[in-house]
């Protein structure tokens, strides 16, 4: 029996265990919803803006390992959606987005909602496809998903003109798939792993430095118990935070930009440093000539050969899954006869405990004004380190990766790489939608959630009881950070004017607002906001104006440059 | 330094663009680009000429490797290799002139292709070097108009590029 595109490409989600579908219909797209309505296999999640429906999907990836999928329609649809395939692209995030397209006739007629979807996306995808033949979708969708999950994963854009919906042929979905122009390499090479654990056995002042890589690559458990084996330090990028537990004493906490003193110190000043799916960008180890007027042997796993040697050079590279190389220099330090240096590696953690007690993140307790870190602290405390938290981009989201203790991969959700103001609540609704029945907090300030606030109504419809944590101290938080620092406290354009009362703005979408204006009253709304099991609830902490996130490495300075408190 | 790259593509529609878009987003020296279907068609072949330090030209080959449609990429640069560009020029040829084109045509062992009373058009092949010679050998005034095509680069020997 042959179907039409339209019934292939919901065939084909079915066929990969697609349950959700974040989009928004219009015309180019009518044929494929009005197939999605006749089944209920595969859940349609209708956003109120394009970008919510592939922040949605990606929020859904992230906390699950599955790969997102959103549908939008052409044009505008394509456009809007574009911030959401940029933000997963940077931090290589498996979804893939189905676009409509003008029928094939109309294609470069200027027709209209028509945009040259495949060369808009192209430098933002992992791959895209322009299917002009109903044949050819089947295979298409299959290439789609194997490219969006395997190897180095990122987002897949599948272009589908309206008459190719319409068309019909014989469904035959492929079993598997092998393309001869991409073949990610999955296992290590044996000779060097065999070269890294030995200069790890010998090493004075090792480091392990965990990067986002680690928990799309599962590793999460191979990786804790490499380090605990090893008994080194122990730092996590932002895209890594619960990759290595936060609470175990052998984490030195976050690196980078906003990374603890002792974390940034030991990185500048090991000798043996082993980076794990991490790829050394400039918000990590700042100047890279700093870097290296420190040296050291630098070992670098990672699945993508193009993050290796591309912003630091490496002694010992090793291209494979991360999970997979792990587990075999698991195996080799079980079986290794060389001693490790007990007496040095002693030497080395006092130094770094002399760096701990600098006690770099500490703040006001006794602030009358609710400090934001104290919010974050109390969100930890009280939903025991287990919420699923999303947050937007600015001084809330350093503070919520640096005062929630993450103890498990994929519950941390932020854009790090893109940097995406907007990104918080969409990609929650993502996140409660694959764990209906865990809680989900989404940090913001009250300029990131005013991006995507729309989606509170999306929210709505589908009863989704998050919990929104806004740190409102009505400035552009980080700009007005930069300003005070670099720019002689010239704060332009960084003060949010004629801000809305987000408290009844949450009421009007139909959801609970609870302002807070004092420490005190913190631990009570937070408990109070969670006890609604079904209620979104929006907290609105009105906080203090002129807090900084600490420490801070300037842009182009070195890690060891640090501003402290 | 200059470096000569060879690329087997999935002749797909947009794998180009999608070469094009790496270089300029990226930021990477683009000096030429060929490319044409290979006696496969469903493979076309790239010889990219660019430029850059050890560690540029290493991202340059990991980020072809990276695009989904490239099948092979070699470096032709690593290893011995010849390359050759074809160029076609028009020139004034008149009286006494034409002569003398002619025999500057035989010596960089050239072809005049086309005639006319006036003109001459003259197809050359060559490294990048010998065809920027024979240009500055010639009456720089007698040169109407000219078309390179680029490099397109071959391994020597059994240095085999292929699926």
């Amino acid at each position: 029996m042959e179907l039409s595109g339209a019934e292939i490409t919901i065939r084909c989600l079915q066929e990969e265990g697609v349950e959700h579908v974040f989009g928004y219909p219009g015309g180019s797209v009518l044929y494929i919803y009005d197939e999605l309505s006749k089944q209920d296999k595969v859940k349609h999640v209708l956003v109120r803006h394009e970008q919510g429906a592939v922040h949605a999907a990606d929020g859904y990836a992230r906390s699950t390992d599955k790969v997102g999928v959103a549908l939008v329609t052409s044009g505008p649809g394509v456009t809007n959606a574009v911030t959401g395939i940029a933000t997963a692209y940077m931090d290589s995030i498996p979804l893939v987005i189905i676009t409509g397209q003008v029928p094939t006739h109309a294609i470069g007629q200027d027709a209209f909602q028509e945009c040259d979807t495949v060369g808009i996306t192209r430098p933002c995808v992992k791959h895209n496809f322009l299917v002009k033949d109903v044949k050819d979708l089947a295979l298409t969708m299959k290439k789609a998903f194997y490219i969006a999950r395997t190897g180095r994963p990122g987002p897949v854009v599948v272009d589908i003109p309206k008459d190719v919906t319409s068309q019909t042929t014989e469904f035959v979905y492929p079993k598997s798939i092998s393309m001869r122009s991409y073949n990610p390499v999955v296992k290590g090479h044996a000779g060097q792993i065999k070269k890294a654990v030995q200069l790890l056995a010998r090493a004075k002042r090792p480091m392990i430095y965990v990067g986002g890589g680690t928990i799309l690559g599962n590793a999460s458990a191979e990786l804790t118990q490499l380090t605990k084996m090893l008994g080194f330090p122990c730092t996590n990028t932002l895209m890594a935070l619960g990759a290595y537990p936060a609470t175990d004493k052998q984490f030195v906490g976050m690196l980078g930009m906003h990374g603890t003193y002792e974390a940034n110190m030991a990185m500048q000043h090991c000798d043996v440093l082993l980076a794990v799916g991490a790829r050394f960008d400039d918000r990590v180890i700042g100047n890279p000539k700093h870097f290296f007027e420190k040296s050291r042997t630098i070992i670098h796993i990672d699945i993508d050969p193009s993050s290796i040697s591309k912003r630091v050079k490496v002694d010992v590279p090793i291209v494979g899954n991360v999970r997979e190389v792990l587990q075999e220099m698991i195996k080799q330090v079980q079986g290794a006869k060389e001693k490790r240096d007990a007496e040095a590696l002693k030497s080395w953690w006092s130094q770094i405990d002399l760096w701990r007690e600098r006690d770099c993140l500490k703040y006001d307790h006794s602030s009358k004004i609710i400090k934001p870190q104290f919010v974050i602290e109390k969100l930890w405390e009280l939903t025991k380190g287990d919420a699923f938290v999303t947050s937007d981009v600015g001084q809330h989201q350093m503070w919520a990766a640096q005062f929630y203790k993450f103890t498990k991969p994929r519950r941390w959700i932020n854009s790090g790489g893109l940097g995406t103001m907007g990104f918080g609540l969409p990609s929650a609704m993502g996140v409660q939608m694959a764990h209906p029945k865990s809680p989900v907090a989404c940090i913001t300030g009250e300029a990131s959630i005013q991006m995507c606030i729309q989606e509170l109504s999306t929210c709505k419809q589908y009863h989704l009881p998050i919990k929104i944590l806004c740190l409102n101290n009505r400035y552009m938080g980080m700009v007005r950070q930069w300003q005070e620092f670099f720019h002689g406290n010239r704060y332009a354009e960084s003060y949010m004017d004629a801000l809305p009362d987000f408290v009844r703005l949450a009421e009007a979408y139909g959801h609970v607002g609870i302002q807070v204006e004092k420490p005190g009253d913190v631990e009570g709304a937070i408990k109070e906001a969670f006890s609604r099991k079904k209620d979104l609830v929006f907290l609105n902490f009105i906080t203090d104006q002129t807090e900084n996130v600490f420490p801070m490495v300037p842009g182009g300075k070195g890690l060891s440059e640090m501003i402290l408190v | 330094m200059r470096h000569i790259i060879s690329v087997l593509l999935e002749n797909e529609a947009g794998a180009l663009s999608r070469v094009a878009g790496l270089f300029s987003a990226r930021g990477y020296n683009i000096e030429s680009l060929t490319v044409a279907p290979t006696e496969d068609a469903s493979l076309s072949r790239m010889t990219i000429v660019t430029s850059g330090s050890d560690e540029v030209i290493e991202q340059i080959t990991k980020q072809l490797n990276k695009l989904i449609e490239a099948v092979k990429v070699v470096d032709l640069s690593d290893g011995d290799h010849i390359e050759r560009e074809l160029m076609l020029v028009k020139v004034r040829a008149i009286g006494k002139d034409r002569e003398e084109m002619k025999r500057m045509v035989d010596i960089f062992r050239g072809r005049i292709i086309d005639v006319t009373d006036k003109d001459y058009t003259i197809e050359l092949t060559g490294t990048g070097t010998k065809l920027d010679a024979f240009l500055k050998a010639i009456d720089a005034t007698a040169i109407l108009e000219t078309v390179r095509t680029g490099a397109s680069g071959i391994g020597r020997g059994d240095r085999i590029l292929k699926v």
